[in-house]
C-alpha cells in the first residue's frame, strides 16, 4: 500500500453484513421476533452479492467464517492494515425487497440500531449509512428522522435499482429530509424492488447483471438532474457506490448534447447536466473499471478532481491486489483528493464540507 | 426586400442576399432577422419552429414569455433568440448573426445602384408604381449593434 503512505485516506465504502435475522432480535419487537421464529420469514434474503461469486469476497477471506459480520473483522481486515483515518460503513440490508411495509420498517430500524450500537459506538473511525424501507418513501423519511439524531450516521443508503427513479417527486420528502439533516444520498450497487435488474428484462447470469449496473446509475443521475432535484434541493449531494466510473465521460457527453435539443421539457435545468453532475455527484473508485493505461485519459475526460472517492468495497472484491484499488495518478493534490479529501468534504469529516 | 403587407405579424420570409440566406420575421409587429444557418451544424435555422422564451425557477414552474421570439433549429432543436441571435444555453459563445431591419416609407427608399451587367428586375418593388402600400421592409447587412 505504498501509494497510501503519508496520505490521509478515507475508505468511502466498507460493508457490514447482517448474518441472519436472529442477529437483529435485540432490536426487533416481540411480534417480529415471533414471526421469524414461527414462520419461514427470514427477512431480506436478496443480495446483490451472491456468496459464491468471485466478486463477493476478498480471496484471502473465508466466506464460511462469517466475514464482515463484526466490527472486529472490519478492523482486522481493512481499517488497521490500510491505516485509514475514517471509513464509511454501509449495511446493504435489502429491506426494499420486503413488501410488508411494517416488516420493512422494523427490519430497517433494527439494522440501523445494530450498526449504531455494535459498530459505530465501538469504532470511532466508522461513519454509518441509514438503511430505509425502499418501497415506502413515507416510512423511509420516518427512519431517517429517527437515525439523524445520531451524528455518526452521515448518509442514507438507497439501492440504485429502485421501483421508481429517485428524481421522481414521490421521493422529494426523502430528498428533503436527507438535505435538511446534511446527509449524503448514497446510491448503492444492487436493489431488489422486484423489477427486472435490466431495463429490457431478466438476464440469465450474474455477470450480465453486474456489467449492466452502470445503466441503473445513469438512469438515477438523469432522473435527479432532469426532474430538478438539484434545483429544488441545492444542498443535495449524491455518492454512487460500486458504480464504476469509466462510463461517466460518454454519459455526460450524451446527456449534455441532448439537453441542448430537448431542454424545454425541463426549463428548470439551467446548466448543462454535466455541470450538475460535477457539482453534486461523487463516485467511489471500486470497482475500478478502467484499464490502468487508459486511466489518465478517462480521468481527463471526467474533468474534475473532486468526483472520485477512494473505496475498497470490503469485503467484496474486484481488484487483483489491494494496491490496484489506488488510482494510478502521480503523488499530488489530485491523488490526495481521491484518497481522502473528496470524501472528507463530502461527509463533512474533520470540519470540512463542500 | 418586400412590402410590409407581404410580411404580416407572425410571418417570415427567407431571402438570399449576397450569397447569404437570411430569415426575416415579423414578431407582433417587430421585424427581426437572423442568418439562416445554425452555428451548430449548419442547419436551416430559420425554417424551424418559433416558440416563446421558457424559463423556470423551480421544478414544476413554466414561465412562458416573449411568444414567438425564440426559434428552434429543425435539425437538433437548439434555441436562438430572434432579437439577438444568442443561443439559449450559451449566449456568449454560441450565437447566430442577427441583422437590423428597418421599415422605410416608400418615398425615402433609395434606388439600389444597378450592378454591372444587371438591371433592376420586374420583381423589384421600386420599379412598380404601386401606391397602396406606404412603407417598405428594408434589410441591412450591417451588424445590428446589440
Amino acid at each position: 500500500m505504498s501509494a497510501l503512505n503519508g496520505t490521509a485516506v478515507i475508505d468511502a465504502d466498507v460493508h457490514a453484513l447482517v448474518p441472519s435475522i436472529e442477529r437483529l432480535f435485540p432490536w426487533l419487537d416481540a411480534h417480529w421476533q415471533e414471526v421469524a421464529q414461527t414462520t419461514q420469514f427470514r427477512g431480506p434474503t436478496d443480495t446483490p452479492y451472491p456468496p459464491s461469486a468471485a466478486t463477493s469476497m476478498r480471496p484471502d477471506l473465508d466466506p464460511a467464517a462469517g466475514v464482515a459480520e463484526t466490527v472486529e473483522d472490519l478492523r482486522a481486515h481493512v481499517l488497521d492494515p490500510t491505516g485509514v483515518e475514517a471509513a464509511i460503513l454501509v449495511c446493504a440490508y435489502a429491506t426494499e425487497a420486503i413488501k410488508n411495509p411494517d416488516a420493512a420498517a422494523a427490519l430497517s430500524t433494527a439494522a440501523n440500531s445494530w450498526v449504531a450500537e455494535q459498530w459505530l459506538a465501538s469504532e470511532p473511525r466508522l461513519h454509518g449509512s441509514i438503511v430505509v424501507p425502499g418501497l415506502h418513501p413515507t416510512l423511509a423519511v420516518e427512519e431517517i428522522e429517527r437515525c439523524a439524531e445520531n451524528p455518526r450516521f452521515v448518509q442514507v443508503v438507497l439501492p440504485v435499482r429502485s421501483f421508481a427513479p429517485y428524481g421522481n417527486r414521490i421521493w422529494w420528502p426523502l430528498l428533503d429530509v436527507v438535505t435538511r439533516h446534511g446527509l449524503v444520498l448514497n446510491l448503492h450497487f444492487g436493489g431488489a424492488s422486484g423489477d427486472p435488474p435490466t431495463s429490457v428484462g431478466w438476464p440469465s447470469t450474474y455477470l450480465e447483471e453486474y456489467v449492466d449496473m452502470p445503466s441503473a446509475f445513469q438512469t438515477q443521475i438523469m432522473s435527479l438532474v432532469a426532474e430538478g432535484a438539484f434545483d429544488r434541493f441545492p444542498d443535495l449531494r449524491v455518492l454512487c457506490s460500486e458504480s464504476g466510473f469509466a462510463w461517466l465521460p460518454s454519459f455526460m457527453w450524451r446527456f449534455d448534447r441532448l439537453w441542448h435539443a430537448l431542454r424545454r421539457e425541463m426549463p428548470w435545468v439551467r446548466r448543462a447536466p454535466s455541470a450538475y453532475i460535477r457539482d453534486h455527484i461523487r463516485v467511489t473508485t471500486q470497482p475500478f473499471d478502467v484499464p490502468v493505461d487508459e486511466f489518465p485519459r478517462v480521468y481527463d475526460h471526467i474533468g474534475s478532481d473532486e468526483l472520485l472517492c477512494y473505496a475498497t468495497d470490503y469485503p467484496h472484491w474486484q481488484s487483483e491486489t489491494v494496491a490496484a484499488a489506488v488510482p494510478p495518478l502521480p503523488e499530488g493534490p489530485a491523488l490526495q483528493a481521491i484518497l481522502g479529501g473528496n470524501a472528507r468534504r463530502l461527509f463533512g469529516l474533520g470540519g470540512e464540507r463542500n | 426586400m418586400c412590402t410590409t403587407h407581404e410580411l404580416p405579424p407572425g410571418g417570415r420570409r427567407i431571402v438570399e442576399v449576397e450569397g447569404r440566406s437570411i430569415g426575416v420575421f415579423n414578431v407582433a409587429g417587430d421585424y427581426l432577422a437572423i442568418r439562416n444557418r445554425c452555428p451548430h451544424q449548419g442547419g436551416p435555422l430559420c425554417e424551424g419552429v418559433q416558440v416563446g422564451e421558457l424559463t423556470s425557477d423551480l421544478p414544476g414552474d413554466y414561465e412562458h414569455s416573449r411568444p414567438g421570439e425564440m426559434i428552434r433549429c429543425p435539425w437538433h432543436g437548439w434555441e436562438f433568440d430572434l432579437r439577438t441571435g444568442a443561443s439559449w444555453f450559451d449566449p456568449a459563445r454560441r450565437r447566430v448573426r442577427s441583422y437590423k431591419v428597418q421599415v422605410v416609407p416608400r418615398g425615402e427608399l433609395e434606388e439600389p445602384p444597378p450592378r454591372p451587367g444587371l438591371h433592376p428586375g420586374p420583381y423589384t418593388a421600386e420599379t412598380v408604381p404601386v401606391t397602396v402600400e406606404g412603407a417598405y421592409v428594408v434589410l441591412e447587412l450591417a451588424p445590428s449593434g446589440n
